[in-house]
């Protein structure tokens, strides 16, 4: 019995306010608290509530048959919190129907897996005890920022006590394996590896309102006949994407509501095939096989690999000097400063800083606040400066007070 | 395909980009086969050791039999008083004027209002047209003259090879473009590199405002550099928009290159430079300002405003009145190589420009491996992506983005490795690509 597995990733990053080299030594502020709210309140709008409503909608109609994954990143959580909490509420609703399962990644969106073990770590656990206290579950699952993976991840997570993690189907690591199959990263013993059929899920992520691609437009019943075409030739079916696809990158008036809305009754419609969640599927399915993974992919750009956030050397630089800070924001352990630090990690600002205009230049373009990648770099920069402004100095009182104290 | 062009400016004889602009694009032609006759108002030397398929001839010196000077005649006052509507030819105009040096000049035209009218018919057989071929004060005038010597020219060609364009470059040579198309029929192209609303803002001198408006009313197809300049020909001009065709300028690559050393006293320092007319157009005083904000932040910058021009002395009184007149400094009107060793040496090229329709020198900087910032208002920033962008009045804004260059080299070298490559897809023979495919629609619309 072949299943559907749905998982939609929820994400806002902090965005930076301009921030001038002027600026620099002059204003601790950096978030651009307009823009953030202004944001929330329309994606919210567009979005969040609409979408939450429908799925609710789904998953008492079909009395349990429909079940869904999210992933919240703890960046979005915090904005609810302090922007729109109507939303945090409906996704709590959704959480205690029991259909809906939630996963762990990252707590600032991060890509601290590269730079730092003892940041990801923290930020997991931080993740963990969020979801914890905000929808009652202790998640079994883990995904990494951006789907970013390779078979070092995975030991890392099977070893902090995961049962599974998700990855991208990417062709190149893939070949002429299925990814609508369970497997078990190379090097583990233990968790599972649940892979994005990315053909199908980018069908309705990405494709959904292109009036050039022959198929449009994707109906329910067109798209439920391709999923049963996987029929003996699969066991779950790995419908990943962002969750902001529904009502923001493709719009209300595109029909993506009603073609979700519609999407469980054909799915049904054959018996031989249902909804599972993440930890349901690998709970029903066996493993089929070992994939070796040895270097870093995502679900990023057609490359899919690190180059959206690491291909040059701005990029870099940016994020090397803001994890040479780690030292000193580990040992001051203030919470605010710590806090900052996580928030500059967030993935979203080197992704701006990206180059690759060409190939995929549009989707950069769709989601930069900033006029250019330079930009998005100096304003960065300027940040960071300030940040380790601060940090040396708050560093520096630290010490000499420790010295006072042993003088004492 | 053979072609009549009229430019006021070409090499060695430059005063700014337009001379620079014409050589690339005639260079790229003629390497394409296209024959150019390129009349330009005097020539200093023959003309000769040009490519063979680009000739120059000079207006100056050009003789008129009296027949021919009558026609040409006539039709010239009928132009001037019907078309453009300019009375004065001896009126107070100068390219590139403010008011401060009208009255400077007013003196020099009462002056020169005594000697002979230079462009009238005397009494004798044929008569020699003279003209300087610079910006004087004067200039209407030679405007005018230089207008009878392009028509004369253009009998002479078709009574002889014939040609099948006529191509004009900037408002100065549109009368000799419209006398020749009314003599000959040929389909006229008028390339607009700048014009009155770029180089004076709101204070525009109405004549020369005329002059664009007749020249680009009477073409066949207005060329201009950037989309920035087509909104501007189609709002302020009212030239149909589907007359106006954008073709981007380029740079033409220096085969070789020298190497500049910094000197090693000055090595701690970054340079920044601003190079061009020291006018209106150009936003210098945008420039001061900002090296004043980077200034109290890095003291150990150094700025440079190389160029001259009417606004040259206010800027330098600024520079005192601001107390950053030992770290701003102003080495006048430069030319060949000191051009090139001023970019070799700076840390970051800025182009603050109020109203620039195309801006070629942020490519000649990029040739030289130094990073560019530009004003939104600069053509050229359509096709330069991988520079810096401002507004040219956002000093605060500029001045920060002065101060990230320099303190972040990443940020430079990814710059100039960007651009360095975007360099590669704007050169002179795409652009000329362009101009023929619009001199063969031109050409075959016009049967």
């Amino acid at each position: 019995m072949p299943a559907v597995c749905f998982y939609f990733q929820v994400h806002q990053p902090y965005r930076l306010r301009h921030y001038t080299f002027f600026d620099i030594g002059g204003s601790p502020f950096y978030e651009d608290v307009q823009a953030n709210c202004d944001i929330m309140l329309k994606v919210a709008r567009k979005c969040y509530l609409p979408m939450n409503a429908l799925l609710l909608e789904c998953i008492r109609k079909y009395e349990g048959r429909f079940r869904i994954a999210f992933s919240l990143s703890g960046t979005v959580l915090d904005q609810f919190e302090e922007y729109a909490p109507e939303v945090l509420e409906s996704f709590q609703a959704l959480a205690a129907t029991g259909c809906v399962e939630m996963l762990d990644e990252t707590y600032g969106h991060s890509l601290s897996f590269l730079y730092s073990r003892e940041s990801f770590r923290t930020q997991v656990a931080e993740h963990r005890a969020r979801i914890k206290s905000l929808f009652g579950q202790e998640p079994r699952v883990f995904r990494n920022t951006e789907l970013i993976y390779n078979n070092a991840l995975a030991k890392e997570i099977e070893n902090l006590g995961y049962d599974a993690l998700l990855a991208e189907g990417a062709d190149h690591v893939m070949g002429w394996r299925s990814p609508n199959y369970v497997y078990r990263p190379q090097g583990c013993s233990r968790i599972a590896l649940l892979l994005k059929n990315y053909a199908l899920s980018d069908d309705i992520a990405f494709r959904f309102s292109n009036h050039d691609w022959p198929e449009y437009p994707l109906t329910a019943e067109k798209f439920a006949h391709w999923v049963h075409a996987m029929n003996g030739s699969g066991e779950s079916i790995n419908l990943f994407m962002d969750y902001e696809t529904f009502g923001e990158h493709q719009w209300e008036h595109s029909g993506i509501f009603e073609f979700m809305a519609a999407l469980p009754e054909y799915i049904l419609q054959n018996p031989d095939f249902c909804f599972k969640t993440p930890s349901e599927v690998i709970a029903s399915k066996e493993v089929r096989g070992t994939l070796d993974v040895p270097n870093f992919m995502s679900w990023a750009d057609a490359e899919r690999d690190l180059t959206a956030w690491l291909g040059n050397d701005m990029q870099k630089d940016a994020i090397h000097a803001l994890y040479a800070c780690q030292d000193k924001v580990l040992a001051l352990n203030d919470a605010g400063m710590t806090r900052t630090w996580e928030r500059l990690q967030t993935s979203d600002h080197f992704y701006y800083m990206c180059t690759k205009w060409f190939a995929d230049g549009d989707v950069h373009k769709y989601f930069n606040a900033y006029g250019s990648p330079y930009d998005a770099y100096i304003n960065f920069m300027n940040v960071l400066a300030d940040f380790t402004l601060r940090l040396d100095a708050l560093y520096a009182a630290q010490q000499a007070t420790a010295a006072t104290t042993i003088q004492a | 395909m053979r072609v009549l062009m009229f430019g006021w400016e070409f090499p060695p004889h430059i005063s700014g980009g337009l001379g620079t602009a014409c050589h690339g694009m005639t260079q790229a032609l003629a390497r394409q086969g296209v024959d150019i006759v390129f009349l330009v108002p005097s020539l200093k030397g023959d003309g000769k050791g040009m490519d063979a398929h680009l000739s120059l001839r000079s207006a100056s010196g050009t003789k008129v039999r009296r027949s021919t000077a009558r026609t040409i005649e006539t039709l010239n006052e009928e132009l001037w008083q019907r078309r453009i509507q300019v009375q004065h030819v001896d009126s107070l105009l100068f390219a590139y004027a403010t008011q401060q040096s009208y009255a400077l000049r007013e003196q020099a035209v009462r002056e020169m209002r005594q000697h002979t009218q230079r462009c009238t018919v005397p009494h004798e057989e044929e008569q020699t047209l003279t003209l300087r071929g610079d910006y004087g004060a004067d200039l209407l005038q030679e405007v005018q003259c230089y207008g009878q010597a392009g028509a004369a020219l253009a009998l002479q060609e078709q009574a002889g090879r014939g040609f099948d364009v006529i191509h004009a470059h900037d408002w100065m040579t549109y009368p000799a473009g419209m006398l020749a198309k009314k003599l000959t029929g040929k389909p006229l192209v008028v390339h607009v590199h700048a014009t009155e609303y770029d180089r004076s803002g709101e204070n525009i001198n109405p004549d020369v405002a005329a002059i664009e408006r007749a020249g680009m009313l009477a073409a066949d197809v207005v060329m201009v550099v950037s989309h920035l300049t087509r909104s501007l020909v189609v709002q302020r001009y009212n030239v149909p928009p589907e007359k106006v065709v954008v073709v981007h300028n380029a740079v033409s690559r220096h085969d070789a290159r020298q190497r500049y050393d910094v000197p090693p006293l000055c090595h701690k320092e970054k340079r920044v430079l601003f190079m061009g007319r020291v006018t209106f157009q150009k936003g210098p005083e945008y420039f001061v300002e900002a090296a004043a904000e980077v200034l109290r932040r890095m003291p150990n910058v150094r700025f440079i405003m190389a160029g001259s021009g009417d606004m040259l002395p206010r800027m330098v009184r600024r520079a005192g009145q601001l107390r950053i007149g030992n770290r701003l400094h102003f080495p006048g009107f430069m030319r060949g190589a000191e051009v090139d060793r001023m970019y070799a040496m700076s840390d970051l090229y800025v182009m603050p420009s109020v109203s620039e329709p195309f801006g070629i020198a942020p490519l000649e900087a990029v040739l030289y491996d130094v990073p560019v910032m530009l004003s939104y208002q600069s053509g050229v920033a359509e096709v330069l992506h991988n520079a810096l962008k401002v507004n040219f009045w956002d000093t605060h804004e500029m001045a920060s983005k002065i101060c990230a260059v320099l303190s972040y080299p990443k940020l430079a070298a990814a710059m100039v490795k960007n651009c360095r490559e975007e360099l590669k897809t704007i050169t002179w023979d795409k652009a000329a690509a362009h101009i023929r495919a619009a001199y063969a629609r031109v050409c075959h619309a016009g049967g």
